[in-house]
């Protein structure tokens, strides 16, 4: 599998790690009202999607960043790559 | 005061070097490095620092640049690794620091990297033995690039100086490993 990296072009899978879900991203916020659940279902629950995949991958043996794959789970087609510190701060986050 | 012998990355008294066909595996010691991480928000005036210090501009994704004696490898975003010959930055930790001061993270590299120079006549004859170690693209890799890949399970920067050209950079606790890959895939290809 090739991931092409936004920075540094199409780079073999074996150079990066699987971590999971991109949802990991939207931490909840641990002072707010609710925060029990709402970190009970951050931490245990995902969806199981055949089809497209917004999952976080590590380019451990690279530039090490976090990037945001867009992947199809039955074909392995990447149809999206983006750093996982753009999709952040597009979010809000990083203040 | 104790009566120190110093070692050779591969751990010898002398360095090594083979010839091996047309290609020449040679370990080198000669370069004092140290990474620098931009804090946030600090980039553009960490380029300014050093290129007062060492006269060149910081490269982009993938790049390596160099101005006299001093080199600079992208390592990551708004992060480098600088190098200068060892007997002029003894402690190159220091120098770099002082001109980015707050704005960087600036830690010494030198004793944790081995670099292994790779010569051959021309590219025709390096990408053959750089094929079997990793899979970089040879068009991605030309002269000037400094990219950070796996040759044989082991984490190495592939440092393009010129035609023929290469530098290695691994992990000196396993530079006689990576030592042995290189002088593996050599044969293999002689």
């Amino acid at each position: 599998m090739i991931i092409h990296h936004p920075l540094l072009g199409p780079r073999d899978a074996q150079e990066f790690t699987y971590l999971g879900d991109a949802t990991l991203i939207d931490r909840p916020d641990a002072m707010a009202e609710g925060a029990l659940e709402a970190f009970d279902a951050y931490l245990h629950l995902r969806d199981n999607p055949a089809g497209t995949h917004r999952e976080l991958w590590y380019h451990e043996v690279g530039d090490r960043s976090w990037l945001v794959v867009t992947r199809d789970t039955r074909t392995h087609e990447i149809t999206q790559v983006e750093l996982a510190r753009d999709v952040a701060l597009s979010k809000g986050r990083g203040r | 005061m104790a009566d120190l012998t110093p070692i050779t990355p591969l751990g010898g008294t002398t360095l090594r070097s083979e010839t091996i066909g047309a290609l020449r595996i040679a370990e080198g010691d000669d370069w004092a490095l140290a990474s620098v991480a931009a804090r946030a928000g600090q980039a553009q005036a960490v380029g300014a620092g050093l290129r007062e210090l060492t006269g060149l501009d910081l490269p982009g994704p993938g790049g390596m640049a160099s101005a006299g004696d001093w080199r600079a490898l992208w390592l990551s975003p708004e992060s480098w690794l600088l190098a200068a010959p060892l007997a002029q930055e003894p402690d190159i930790a220091d120098t770099v620091k002082r001109p980015v001061g707050d704005g960087a993270s600036v830690t010494e590299q030198t004793d944790a990297w081995v670099r292994f120079d790779i010569t051959a006549p021309d590219d025709d004859r390096l990408w053959p033995l750089l094929e079997r170690l990793c899979n970089i693209d040879p068009a991605c890799a030309g002269p000037g690039t400094a990219t950070r890949t796996v040759m044989e399970h082991l984490a190495a920067i592939l440092l393009r100086e010129g035609a023929g050209r290469a530098a290695v950079l691994g992990a000196r606790s396993s530079a006689a490993s990576l030592h042995h890959a290189l002088v593996a895939a050599a044969r293999s290809v002689a």
